[in-house]
């Protein structure tokens, strides 16, 4: 027995230290790929410099009228920063952007959207335009505020706004749902906003965070890194690679 | 001679597959995705790159794809989704509509085989979409194929075909209304009077009859041929999905792609796990 106990232990330590050594490997491996995504952004932060110092010709023209409407996520810890973001909404109107969307999943912009109107010069709240104002050549910059209540959330009462219709009716016809009437639906629970070309994470992680489902559909989704570490040229360079992009929807 | 290579090869393989599990061991010291979800872009640019005829690129696709799922059921990811045809892809030419539909019901075929990857990974398949939109041919092939796999419990295979997130969003709505008027038609007494209240629809009810309900939201997913949209797949369950989109093409996808994406996976775990404590 006492045999047995002691191969049963030794088989047992030596398991424990297999499996420490295999940690200290894992670990290791992502040191590694940390010390690599620093050097990448020291080398993004240089070439950030460049861009936006026009150094590099082929980024002075943007052909900006592709993107008709600009969505950017935000990471909901730093959407307390206001200041950033206002120099960040600063550098995408010299760009000629004037249709966007802001949005962080717990609605910190929205709770800060009428100062963050006031601090730019030129900007308006998308709500207040008429329709008329839509369908003209923008004027000015018009700014949509969004959170998670308009993605999942506003489907739900669209769901229950397309019930209550579909009770009305009475007949049993599944051809009364398609996609035109939920957009309908959203619409009129106040879920408006079209669908962005082009969505720019600043959050760690690459991930819509919740972004509304409907509207992404074909939407380009790129990573900038956290709002901390914006840079124009970085975005200069997200804006002119979008510009460069070829979709087929499918086909 | 020909015994010499069989013999060398057989070697070579069996090498590559220890250190692919020594890899794979050192991986595991982290956090493994539940759900690893595929967008498998690029076949046709594969077949004119490598000068293919038609449909040879999705063949070698087909390739890629059961690597890949090895790979992944090896290492221990539970539900591997793959977005195989899109409801948009029926806007293609009728030629390649076709070559397309004829090697998924091959292959889905395939599935029923003894030996095959759903055999010997203990696999449960599931085909999810508006399976209405198929031929017959594949559907029967698909509902055949879920049937005979439903008893297996070591691992999950979802097949997105004829899906959008857009008509899965649809499909989900029209299945809540058509419950919620069953509810009301329960609840009506004997005398017929209508009944005006009824529990409104949640969020829950919603997720309830999404294709996807049968699997919990992935963890990664990965989009091939550097493309950097999701092209209406998988929105409503990508909230807390790192998304990753290596440049190479859907059949030069390998054991590297596989593991940079759980290694990227696990750089982000501690950030999900905080987003999805606080919902």
């Amino acid at each position: 027995m006492d045999r047995k106990q002691k191969v049963r232990g030794f088989s047992c330590s030596i398991h424990q230290i297999g499996n420490l050594g295999l940690r200290l490997l894992w670990s290791l491996v992502h040191l590694l790929i940390s010390i690599g995504y620093f050097v990448a952004a020291a080398a993004k932060a240089v070439e950030s410099r460049i861009i936006s110092s026009g150094l590099l010709t082929r980024y002075e023209e943007l052909n900006i009228s592709k993107l008709k409407y600009l969505a950017v996520v935000i990471e909901s810890d730093d959407a307390v920063q206001t200041s950033k973001i206002v120099q960040l909404l600063r550098w995408l109107e010299a760009m000629g952007v004037k249709r966007m969307c802001l949005y962080d999943a717990q609605g910190v912009l929205k709770k800060s959207k009428d100062s963050i109107v006031k601090m730019l010069d030129n900007a308006v709240l998308l709500e207040e335009l008429g329709e008329k104002d839509l369908m003209e050549k923008p004027k000015c910059m018009a700014l949509e505020f969004a959170s998670v209540s308009d993605g999942k959330e506003g489907v739900v009462k669209a769901a229950n706004l397309l019930f209550a219709e579909y009770k009305e009716l009475g007949n049993r016809d599944e051809q009364f749902f398609t996609e035109a009437k939920i957009g309908e639906a959203l619409r009129a629970v106040g879920c408006k906003g079209p669908e962005p070309d082009l969505l720019l994470v600043y959050a760690p992680v690459r991930c819509h965070l919740g972004f509304p489902a409907w509207r992404t559909r074909y939407t380009e989704i790129v990573h900038m890194g956290s709002l901390k570490s914006m840079r124009l040229g970085s975005l200069t360079k997200a804006i002119y690679k979008f510009t460069r992009v070829r979709q087929n929807y499918g086909k | 001679m020909d015994k010499a290579n069989e013999r060398a090869s057989g070697l070579l393989g069996r090498l590559s597959g220890f250190m692919r599990s020594c890899l794979f061991k050192v991986l595991c010291m982290g956090p493994i995705p539940t759900h690893f979800s595929f967008i498998m872009d690029g076949n046709r640019r594969y077949a004119k790159k490598m000068d293919m005829g038609e449909g040879a690129g999705h063949r070698a696709g087909f390739f890629a794809l059961v690597s890949v799922l090895k790979y992944c059921y090896e290492v221990g990811v539970k539900y591997i989704s793959v977005y195989a045809f899109s409801i948009d892809n029926f806007k293609r030419r009728p030629e390649e509509v076709k070559t397309i539909m004829d090697l998924i019901l091959e292959k889905t075929e395939g599935l029923l085989e003894e030996g095959s990857i759903a055999d010997q990974y203990g696999v449960r398949v599931y085909f999810v979409g508006n399976l209405k939109l198929l031929s017959e041919q594949v559907r029967v092939a698909a509902e055949k194929v879920m049937e005979a796999t439903a008893h297996n419990t070591r691992c999950v295979l979802l097949i997105c075909i004829a899906y959008t997130s857009c008509d899965e969003i649809v499909n989900s709505v029209r299945e809540c209304c058509k419950d919620k008027m069953e509810e009301i038609e329960d609840e009506e007494g004997d005398d017929g009077r209508v009944v005006n209240e009824h529990s409104a629809i949640q969020l829950v009810d919603i997720e309830k009859h999404m294709y996807m309900g049968v699997a919990p939201d992935p963890d990664i997913l990965l989009r091939s041929s550097g493309e950097k949209r999701l092209s209406n797949y998988q929105l409503w369950q990508t909230t807390h999905c790192t998304l990753y989109s290596p440049t190479a093409l859907w059949p030069e996808i390998s054991l590297l792609h596989v593991v940079w994406g759980i290694l990227k996976f696990q750089r982000s775990y501690a950030y999900f796990e905080k987003k999805k404590k606080m919902l």
